[in-house]
């Protein structure tokens, strides 16, 4: 009787901490970087269109913008789709997981996009992300 | 017999003493190794751009795959090329 009462006890234990552990998967949040490359044949102003539109599909996607670069037009490494030059732009934000899934999507929609990469910050990655954001800043004040 | 066994040499024998190679991000306390930095990331590669080994630049085999990560995504970005003759 004891060891039947004794292995309920377990059971419980061991399913409530199974729930709480999806409760904590389901309201994870991370960090997020992502860069992508914009076509040279668009004007200034476009390019910060196509950027603002990326950055509402994020926010309104239940996420937060933690930093946002645009490092104007620079020249590739490599050509791409004949192109020697493009816009690089950059978002840090922190979201669920599935928010990634749609942010691809709409990058592979976009004709304007010629690349992209999204990945994970772990701690150290986040640690230097914040670094940058405050030396940015500063710059910006000065 | 002492004085056989004395070798005198002309001019003084060099002791070349291999100087030991280390892990700069390990010395240098660097834990993340940023993909948007190309001039930093074009220290680990060779002429073709090649990703040079860990017996040749000293680098520690945690940060080691760290920088090869960092070059793949520079790579990727066309910010670092594929192939190329001469990187510098």
């Amino acid at each position: 009787m004891q060891s039947v009462l004794c292995a309920m006890r377990i059971f419980c234990a061991a399913y409530t901490y199974l729930i709480t552990y999806f409760i904590q998967l389901s309201l994870m949040l991370n960090h997020y970087e992502t860069a992508f490359i914009l076509t040279p044949v668009l004007s200034e102003s476009q390019m910060k269109e196509a950027v603002d539109k990326f950055e509402n599909l994020l926010t309104s996607n239940g996420a937060t913008i933690a930093n946002r670069e645009e490092w104007g037009l620079k020249k590739l490494a490599y050509p791409i789709q004949g192109k020697t030059t493009g816009f690089y732009a950059l978002l840090q934000f922190d979201a669920e997981p599935a928010v990634v899934a749609t942010l691809e999507t709409a990058y592979r929609r976009d004709e304007k996009v010629v690349r992209f990469l999204t990945f994970r910050l772990d701690k150290y990655a986040y640690e230097y992300a914040q670094k940058r954001i405050n030396k940015t800043t500063k710059v910006e004040e000065a | 017999m002492a004085a056989e066994n004395e070798i005198r040499y002309l001019t003084p024998q060099q002791q070349d003493k291999k100087k030991k190679k280390y892990c700069r991000f390990k010395k240098s306390g660097i834990k993340y190794i940023d993909y948007k930095d190309p001039e930093f990331l074009k220290k680990f590669l060779n002429e073709q751009g090649k990703i040079l080994p860990r017996r040749i630049t000293g680098t520690s085999l945690k940060y080691q795959r760290k920088v090869a990560q960092a070059v793949k995504r520079a790579r990727h970005l066309a910010l670092l090329p594929y192939v190329t003759d001469c990187m510098k």
